[in-house]
This record gives C-alpha cells, structure tokens and sequence, in this order.
C-alpha cells in the first residue's frame, strides 16, 4: 500500500522536479547517448535519456502514470459490467442465465490480449481505443465470478428469511445481494489490475500499443531491450524496475485485501 | 464418460462458429480495407482485386464462402498481403514453432509449479516453505517480456552461453530461453496455488482419518491428498494454457523463432484481416479444446462428477 | 490394570490471541472391555484430549503430560511409532462420515491400506478380509460396496464403512467422537447396537464422545462430565444418572428434553381453524444421468399432505433427513411453490395469490430457520436484521420508532439492547438464534414456522430457546409448526405431532397419545429409537427395528413401503389412506 502511494506521488509531484519535459531532445547528448545519456543528477536527466535524447525520467513518469490509469480503468470497467452481469444472470437465472453466460463462454474463447489487439486494430490505435478495447475484456471473468457467487448466495438461508420478511426481489439484490458480493469483487478487482496493466504492456511491447507521443511501460522496456545490447542499460533497467514493483505491490494489496476480507465466521 | 464428451464436443462446435462469425463482423467493421494505402489505386484495379478475393460480394454471402471453405477444406483463404501465399501456408510455417516451445513452457511450469507447492506445503513454515513462497511471488511478477530481455542480458551478452534468437530446427540452446521466458511467470501462480490448496486439504477430515489408520505420511500425501490438491489447480491450468498462447506472440518476436506470433503481428500491422481472423479462430478453437481437455481430466479427478 | 492411562494431560493451542487451554491437566483411565462416556457440550475440550493422545492434533495444538497404553508411554511418540499404534491397537471413528473417507478412493482401496501397513497383507487376501468386516458390520450388499466411492453410499452406511475399517486389525480400544450426531435416528440406533455388539464379541474398550446424554444412557458403564477443558465429575452411570453430583451435570440433564414425559398442556377446544393445507404436493423435476441428454423424473418432495392448525396451537413436525418436511414448510410460505394443492390462511388460498398481495400476507408468516450464523445476513447489525421486516410492513415509523421497537423485542428474547450494533459473527450460535426470532416476532404474526430451530444449538442453550418460544407464545398467542428431526424436543413444545415419511403424512396425533401409543410401524420405529436418558429405564426398553436403508423418494412405490399386500397386489398406483382410529388420531393404512 505504501509502496503504490509512492508510486502515485511519484506520478503526481514527479514532473516538478524534472529538468527535461517528456518531449523534448536534447541535443547535446543525441551525438553520444552511451556517454552523455548517463543517470547524472548534473545533467538532469536523473533516469539518463532514450536513445532520441529524450529525457528517461519524465518518460518514466508518464508511463508510469499510463501504467496506473489503465489498470484503474480495466477494473473499473470489470467493477462495473462484470457485477451488473454476473448479478443479473445469476439472480435471474434459467434461460436468462443461460444466454448471457454463453455470450461470456463465446468472448472468454479468444484469448484476451488478441481481442485486445484486434480491436486495437478495427478501431485504430489511441487511448479511448485502448480503453474501450481493456474494458471489453476485463468484465467478463468477473462476470463468471459474481454469477457463482451469486448463485450461492442466492440460495443461503438469510435470502430466504429476507423473502419471508416481504422484502421485494429488487431489495434483496440491493440490500442482501450486493453488500455480500462487495468482498469477493474487490479482491478480483485489485488483481485484475496487474493483469490489466501486464495486457496493455505487453501489447505496448510489441509495438501494438498506444502510439508516440504517448508511451508506457511496456513500450519503455521494449525500447530498454532493443538497445541494451549497446550498454546503455538504464534504459531498461529503469521502466523495469517500475513494472516489477507495481505489479508486485498490487499481488500484495490483493492478497491482503482477501485474506481482510475472508469472512472467517461464513 | 465417452457420452460426456460427446456431449462437450456438441457445445464447443457451435462456440467456435460464433467465434468465427463474431471475428468476422468484427473485422468487416473496421474502417479501410486492407488495400487503401497511402497511393490510392486506381478504382478499375482496386474493383478489380476486390472481385479477386470476393470481396464484392454482399458480406451474408462472403461469410457463408468463408465458413464453408473452413468447415469443408480446412481452407482459411489467401492472404491479402501475400500474393503467392494463403493464410493455411503462414500457420503451416509457423504453428509447429510456436507449439513445441508453447507445449514445453506449458510443462515446464506446471511441472516445476507443482513440485515447488507441494514442497512448500509438505514442509510449512520452514525454510523450504519460505523460499518456495519468495520464489512464487518473484516469478509472478515476471512476464515473459521482463524475462526475456533479462535472459539475453545475461546468458547471451554477458556470459555468452546462449543464442540470443533463432530457431534452428529446434535444437536446444535456442528452446532453453524462449522456455523460460514464457513459463516463469506461470510457474510461480501454479505453485502459490498449489501450496495453499494442498495446506488446506492437509486440514480436512480425511487426512485426520488416514492419519488416525496409521498410514505414513508418503502414502498420505500422495494417495489421499493429491488429487484433491491437484482440482483447483488443474482449473487453473485453462489460462495458464491462453497465457502461454498470447506469450508465444511475444517469444516469437524476441528470439525470433519464425513462429506464428510474428505473421500475426506482423499482419496486425499491416491489416491482413485474413491471417488475424485465421489465426485469432485457431487460437480461439485451440482453447476450446483445451478446456475441454481440461474438463475430463476435472471428470477423472472427481469421482463425484459422473455424466 | 488399565488399558489406556492419562495422567495430567494438558492441550494448548497457539492462536493470534495468544495461547489457549482446550484442555487442563485431566487424568482417567479406560478398563480393558468397558465403555466409558465422555460428555460434554462443543468447545468443552473432550475431542482435543484424544486427538492430542493420537498425535493428531493441528500444527498448532501441543500437548503435555503424560498417556500410557498397556503401561507404554505414547504421548508426543515421533509419527513413525505412533503409525504402528494407529489402526492397529487403537481405531477411531469420527463424526462426519462424509469428509472423514477420502472422496476418490474406492472403499476396498481404503479399507485394504490399514491391513496393508499392519498386517502386510495385499491382495484378494485383504480384499477377502475387507468383505468379511463389512458384512459383519451388516452393510447390506456388502461386495459391490468395496469398488464404490464414498459419496455412493448413505449416512448410515458410510459410518459402518468407518467402523469396519476401523475393527479390520481388531483394536483393543475403539475412539468413537461423536459416531452417530449426523445420523438420523434410526440409523443412530442401528450403529450404536453395532458397536455394542461388537464390543462385546472382541472384548474392546470403547470411548464413546458425545454430547448427547441419552447415547451415554444407552452405551456406557462409566461417564465423566467435562466442562471447559476439565472433569467435573465422574463415576458409573447409573449414579450420575441417579444423583448428579455437580451442578453442571444436573443442568446438563435438566436440560435434556426426554420423550417419556408430558409437558402438554391444556388448549381451547373452540380455537379457530388459522391454516388449513389440502393435498400438498411439490414435486422437483430431477436430471438423471443415461443417454446422451439424460431425462427427468419427478421427485415427490411433499406428496399429498393435509393438515389444519388452529390459533395459538403448536403443530409438531417429525421426520428424518429428506423426508419433505422443510419442504412442506417452504411450501406453505410459498417460498418454494407448491406444485399442486390448496394452502388457505384465514380463509384465503395463499397458492393463488399475486405476488404483492403475497408479500401483504407474509407480515402474519414468519420462520426461524436452523442455522442461526446462515440466517443472518453477515453484513448487516443486528438491529438491521431485526428491523428489516418492520421497513417493509411498517414504513409508516419513523427510525426512532423503529429502534425502539427493535429494542424492545430484543429484552423479550432476552438480548441485552446495548448489542444493538453487534454482527453475528460476533455473537454466540444460541445468541443468533435469538436474533432470528426476534425477526420473526416483530411484527406480532400469527403464525411462526420453525425450521429445525434448535438442532444446530447445545443442549442447555436447545432448553433455553424452547421455554423462550413457549414465553412468546403464551406472550402473544401466536400459532407454531415446530419442525425437527428430533421426537423427544418435539413433544416438549407440541399439542399435537404430525409425524412424515417420504413426503407423505404417516400418523397424526395429540402429542402425548402419539408418543405413548404409536399406531404406525414407522412411528413406533422412530419413538423406540429416540434414546431416553434414563439408563434404567432405557436398557430395558425394546427396539422395534424396521429392516434396510431408508426407500428413496425417486421410487414411485416408496409410498406402499408399509403396504406391501397393495404392492404384491399389483397396485403400484395405490395411495395409502389417513384414517382417523381414535378422534383426533389419523393414521396411514398400512399391514
């Protein structure tokens, strides 16, 4: 938890104390990056530059920063369809159920980064493309997990006494239903998050991602491994180490998150 | 059993041409054909080649040649880019690739994945359980595309053991880091799920009861508790299989192997609709089957399940 | 010289709250041949003193002192000295058959493995031994049985598999914790004269675990009482029985409720007829595997049932596991819809109500159910729980109203106010029950149906709860359908028994008269059954014993089980009749 505030302070407050903006070259080191593009305070550039000159360190940031609202907007999507979904065709139930599951059967066959690709491709490379094409894939696991839950919910005894109370169909989703499924979605939600954010960067890798001037860090480490071969090892090393962190950060807080909300008592 | 899969095998038939129809809208959707360039042709040559790959024909009629040809000659059509070469000779070239270092990623990670969670298990709260658990947690954070650029690093230019790309027939200096760049990261989940699953069958009555026959913990642990330990794993195996897919797209391209991953990107880029939708329903149909696959080794787990 | 010695045995287990004593310095001995009886309600430490004995205890669990068998000291032995003891000197059975057999392996392949190790034995040779300890258990069809999977075979029969499995190296001493607490009835009847025959044909000992006074009554030659981790007494059976030494014992007794006593009480005879139900059915249609798409075929959950219950009266419902009486009881609710028939409330026909005139009428239908923690929802207060049918009847009341309702009905449960913000996890099991009451009480109905309400309780909290729905109920006059598995709780709080068998209505009848003079053969099953704790009186009791398992609802001559001259007849369509004997006393036909 710590580790991701820092992250996002990182994200946030990062760019003040940057001497370089994240478009800019400078010239001065392009002649000689291997020497002159060195991590140096002195230089300003912290992070050292890209094989362009541009400055690692702002670019870092703003990775970083993609990195984050992608994996937010993923689970966030998953949040919201996925649980709509799952709840309806769970509590419904029947034919219902059937059909809108066999939807879910149909998308889940391809496999997710393809169809992240795909549409990627039909609707043209950008961020509201990126988006929507995350967002399409993300709910539908999450959709299979909050029928299954809702399923055995549904038939718990205390949905039961709730009906023998009176209490409507539409207020047992609301008032029984959904604060139960709150746990288990949360917990999915937090590790869809590293999911979401390994998808867009390994498309990024492949050069399938958002497109310049935008970059993230699955398009950093891909352009670290292009040119590691030269020593100019910051430029990986860098944009790893910043992938490596959040996703390890964000397996904790969702294990911690579940072993929080495993309710020991049923 | 036997009417069981029938029975799965009736449902996966009418998944994969849904798949394969819903692709195929998809595709036709997309703004600009593959032949609008930069130097637009002229109309007579652009009618010209349209009629040439059918494409002026109403789109019911290009869908239903489309699926027929899949269905009756296994033909997914030529490409748009290549002249000389239709979608079945790029998969043809690059599928044996990318599924002998796909199938031996797969195994490695369950195998080395299981053996690491159940070594954990067997020994909780030791040393063993410990470094098990680190390893676990480090592996998962370490997708192929992380992997692979590090193993370069190391074993190519640093120490100069290992090629750092090509295939070669599939000799195996150049499978060892295409391998184990795509199955750290699975390795790691199968062994994390593998530990907790087996801890918790440890737990429950029946071990209680085989322990109270006085039988030894070898026989315990591997007649009483492994297959229980090994269901939700075996689940699990179902992505960890589309992973290993999806990865093969990146290994193909980093050690360039010549596998399929490559043409796929490659035609991504260049919007080849007939390779992407060729190889996105080989892929889709590849995973139906597993899971298939998947659900009758479930079947002979569970003795519960009977169909 | 005794046979098994503890001496000072102590059990601690390391939990996040620190350090817990399960069990304080306790010392016994087990005579060769005797059966002693260790009872004491869940919690009281008497299952951790053995599995500490056995080595089995949780990774977390230590022990301390000292356990000798034939003067040999195997308390803490390394697991390889112990597995030689195991299975082999001592066998143990445990409470739930189900998760106590390994799920995919066959019953031969489990049962072989104990010889295997003990004896060395491989083989037809141990499969040959297998089949004769299974036979001598009484399984009935016992060869096919060694090449099914534990989950093919019953309640019942599962527990005999355990104690077969158990007896194969013919142990000195046999461990039995809690053998028959899942178990119906009449199935608990059957097992416990299993294993006292068989503990007379091999002269073993038995320890026999239980909460339930009346199986100690039945089994045992010595008991010791045990309470918080400790004895707190001890002695031949017959003398506790006679005179409880400690208060804690007589409570524990008090507590029991017993069939052979009268409790009835005296009811107006002009009372109004409240519900009336007319030929109840539900049938669930259920896959059956064969064939490519399987088929369905009805299950007879509640086949036909009729009753009438008059104001402020206590029906009582009795029947075993599947017998269609929660079935029954949904269905009234309409929470499950009847397949066919008429349930009329007050004169109106609830099956033929829409869905909102529906909810009107349940402010006057409530249940509490049988698990208190299920019941409740998790993730609302109490207060909340207590409160929910008031937002939907009384929306005319304001929050501060509300609450003070809430609260007011709790001091009638016997909840203190303050607890208002409590969940239920952090509430005891009988507290809950409590709660679920008070949420069937608030809106004053007139008719509470109670699904199993007390059997997931402990005996004293069990009493408790029946003297507070008898307060209410002379309280408020509100009419009961008391639902359980168990006669001798039924009768305490009943005017009148219905008694089930396979969704159908066998006896009905004014609960003293049904339990002293039962007029059906399943009835006098299941009242000579029900052990009495009173050991005098209950070893000479006589078992009337109905022969095999239990008829499965699926099999559509199950209703002819007691008519079987209709059956050899040839008319498998026959509905056995209920025909009123005595007035008041209807009883099915039967030989």
């Amino acid at each position: 938890m710590f580790v991701l505030a820092l992250m996002l302070l990182f994200v946030l407050f990062g760019p003040s104390i940057a001497k370089w903006s994240n478009e800019e070259i400078d010239w001065a080191a392009l002649g000689d990056i291997q020497h002159l593009g060195v991590p140096s305070v002195e230089s300003g550039h912290y992070f050292g530059t890209d094989e362009l000159g541009r400055d690692l360190y702002a670019r870092t940031i703003q990775a970083t920063g993609t990195s984050l609202l992608v994996g937010l907007i993923g689970a966030a999507m998953a949040l919201l369809v996925g649980t709509t979904w799952g709840v309806i065709a769970g509590f419904v139930g029947g034919r219902v159920d059937n059909l809108m599951m066999r939807i879910v059967d149909v998308l889940l066959a391809i496999p997710n980064v393809l169809v992240i690709i795909l549409i990627l491709v039909v609707v043209g490379r950008s961020f509201i493309a990126l988006f929507i094409a995350l967002g399409a894939v993300s709910w539908l696991s999450m959709a299979r997990i909050v029928r299954a839950q809702t399923l055995t919910l549904k038939n718990r005894e205390f949905i039961e006494a709730a009906r023998a109370g009176g209490v409507s169909e539409i207020m047992i989703i609301w008032r029984h239903i959904l604060p139960n499924l709150m746990g288990v979605v949360i917990v999915y939600a937090s590790l869809l998050v590293p999911e979401m954010i390994f998808a867009e960067s390994f498309i990024s890798f492949l050069g399938l991602g958002i497109s310049e001037p935008y970059t993230s860090l699955g398009a950093l480490i891909a352009e670290g491994a292009r040119t590691m071969g030269y020593g100019t090892l910051w430029q990986i090393a860098f944009p790893l180490f910043f992938y490596v962190t959040i996703i390890i950060t964000m397996f904790y807080i969702g294990d911690g998150l579940r072993d929080a909300l495993d309710p020991k008592d049923r | 059993m036997f009417a069981y899969t029938i029975k799965r095998l009736l449902i996966a038939v009418p998944t994969i041409l849904m798949l394969v129809v819903a692709c195929f809208f998809l595709m036709h959707a997309a703004p600009g054909g593959p032949f609008t360039s930069e130097r637009p042709l002229p109309p007579a040559v652009l009618a010209n080649i349209e009629a040439r790959y059918g494409l002026d024909q109403p789109l019911w009629k290009q869908l239903w040649d489309y699926l027929t040809n899949i269905v009756l000659y296994f033909d997914f059509g030529p490409s748009f880019k290549f002249k000389d070469r239709d979608v079945n000779d790029v998969i043809a070239q690059g599928f044996p690739i990318s599924l002998t270092y796909g199938f031996l990623s797969f195994l490695v990670a369950t195998i080395v994945g299981l053996s690491l969670g159940i070594a954990a298990a067997i020994r909780h709260n030791t040393w063993i359980d410990y470094l098990a658990v680190g390893l676990g947690i480090a592996a998962q954070a370490l997708p192929n595309f992380v992997m692979g650029p590090i193993l370069i690093l190391v074993f190519t230019l640093w120490l100069g053991w290992l090629p750092g790309g090509g295939w070669n027939g599939g000799q195996w200096p150049y499978l060892i880091m295409p391998v184990i760049a795509l199955s750290t990261s699975y390795m790691g989940s199968i062994a994390r799920l593998t530990r907790s699953s087996m801890l918790e069958v440890l737990n429950s009555n029946f071990i209680r009861t085989a322990r109270a026959k006085g039988l030894s913990d070898r026989s315990i642990i591997w007649r009483h508790a492994l297959k229980p330990t090994l269901m939700p794993v075996v689940t699990y195996l179902g992505p960890v299989f589309v992973y290993v897919l999806t990865g093969s797209v990146f290994v193909d391209i980093y050690f360039s192997t010549g596998g399929l991953g490559q043409a796929y990107v490659g035609s991504a880029l260049s919007r080849d609709y007939a390779i992407l939708l060729g190889v996105t329903i080989l892929y889709g149909a590849l995973t139906v089957a597993v899971s298939l696959i998947i659900d009758l080794a479930y079947a002979w787990l569970d003795p519960k399940i009977r169909y | 010289m005794s046979l098994l010695s503890v001496k000072h045995l102590s059990v601690t287990f390391d939990t996040p709250d620190g350090d817990v004593n399960a069990v304080e310095s306790i010392s016994f001995d087990v005579l060769p041949g005797e059966c002693l009886g260790i009872v004491g309600e869940s919690g009281s430490g008497k299952s951790q003193t053995f599995m500490a004995a056995m080595g089995l205890l949780t990774g977390n669990g230590h022990a301390s002192g000292s356990v000798q068998l034939n003067g040999r000291e195997i308390l803490n032995l390394p697991a390889k000295q112990l597995n030689l003891i195991r299975g082999d000197d001592i066998g143990m059975i445990f409470q739930d058959p189900l998760t106590a057999l390994t799920p995919h392996l066959k019953i031969g392949q489990q049962m072989a493995e104990v010889l295997n190790v003990h004896r060395h034995m491989t083989g037809a040779q141990a499969q040959a031994l297998c089949l004769n300890w299974l036979e001598r258990v009484r399984i009935p069809d016992a060869k096919s049985r060694l090449t099914q999977y534990p989950h093919e075979l019953s309640g019942g029969m599962r527990q005999r598999v355990m104690i077969a499995m158990a007896m194969l190296c013919e142990p000195k001493l046999l461990i039995a914790d809690e053998p028959t607490t899942a178990l119906d009835v009449t199935v608990q009847a059957d097992v416990l004269d299993l294993i006292a025959a068989l503990q007379q044909e091999q002269n073993m000992a038995v320890v026999l675990i239980t909460h339930d006074m009346g199986v100690v009554a039945r089994m045992c030659d010595r008991v010791q009482v045990m309470r918080n981790g400790a004895f707190v007494e001890s002695g031949l059976v017959e003398d506790i029985f006679a005179n409880p030494g400690h208060d804690y014992t007589k409570r524990l007794l008090d507590a029991m409720p017993r069939i052979d006593t009268d409790s009835s009480r005296v009811l107006d005879a002009n009372a109004n007829v409240i519900l009336d139900a007319i030929d109840v059915k539900v049938h669930f249609p259920i896959n059956i595997s064969g064939g490519l798409f399987g088929r369905k075929i009805p299950l007879r959950a509640v086949d036909g049932v009729s009753f009438k219950l008059h104001e402020g009266e206590t029906l009582g419902i009795v029947g075993e596991s599947g017998c269609g009486k929660s079935t029954l009881a949904r269905s009234v609710l309409r929470l499950i819809e009847p397949t066919d028939g008429v349930v009329s409330w007050l004169g109106t026909d609830l099956t033929a109500l829409d869905k909102r005139t529906m909810i009107q009428a349940r402010k006057d239908l409530q249940i509490v159910f049988q698990d208190p923690f299920a019941s409740l929802d998790p993730r609302m207060t109490i207060a909340d729980s207590i409160a929910e049918p008031l937002r939907t009847f009384r929306s005319d009341m304001s929050n501060r109203e509300r609450r003070d309702a809430v609260k007011d009905m709790m001091q009638h449960v016997g909840l203190e106010p303050t607890m208002i913000n409590r969940y239920p996890h952090e509430l005891s099991g009988g507290q809950n029950q409590r709660v679920g009451i008070a949420r069937a009480m608030i809106n004053r109905p007139k008719l509470i149906i109670c699904d199993e309400a007390v059997s997931a309780l402990d005996v004293s909290i069990q009493a408790q709860i029946i003297a507070l729905l008898k307060e209410l109920q002379a309280e408020f006059g509100t009419a009961l359908l008391f639902i359980s598995h168990d006669l001798s709780v039924v009768r305490e709080i009943s005017d009148r028994i219905m008694v089930v068998y396979l969704g159908r209505v066998v006896e009905l009848a004014e609960a003293g008269e049904l339990c002293t003079s039962p007029k059906h053969p399943y009835t006098q099953a299941l009242i000579s059954a029900v052990p009495i704790p009173d050991p005098i009186v209950e070893r000479s009791r006589k078992r009337i014993k109905l022969t095999g398992d239990l008829a499965s609802p699926l099999d559509p001559t199950a209703a002819l089980r007691f008519l079987p001259s209709k059956l050899a007849a040839g008319e498998l369509d026959y509905n056995p009749k209920l025909l009123e004997t005595t007035p008041g006393h209807f009883v099915a036909e039967h030989d």
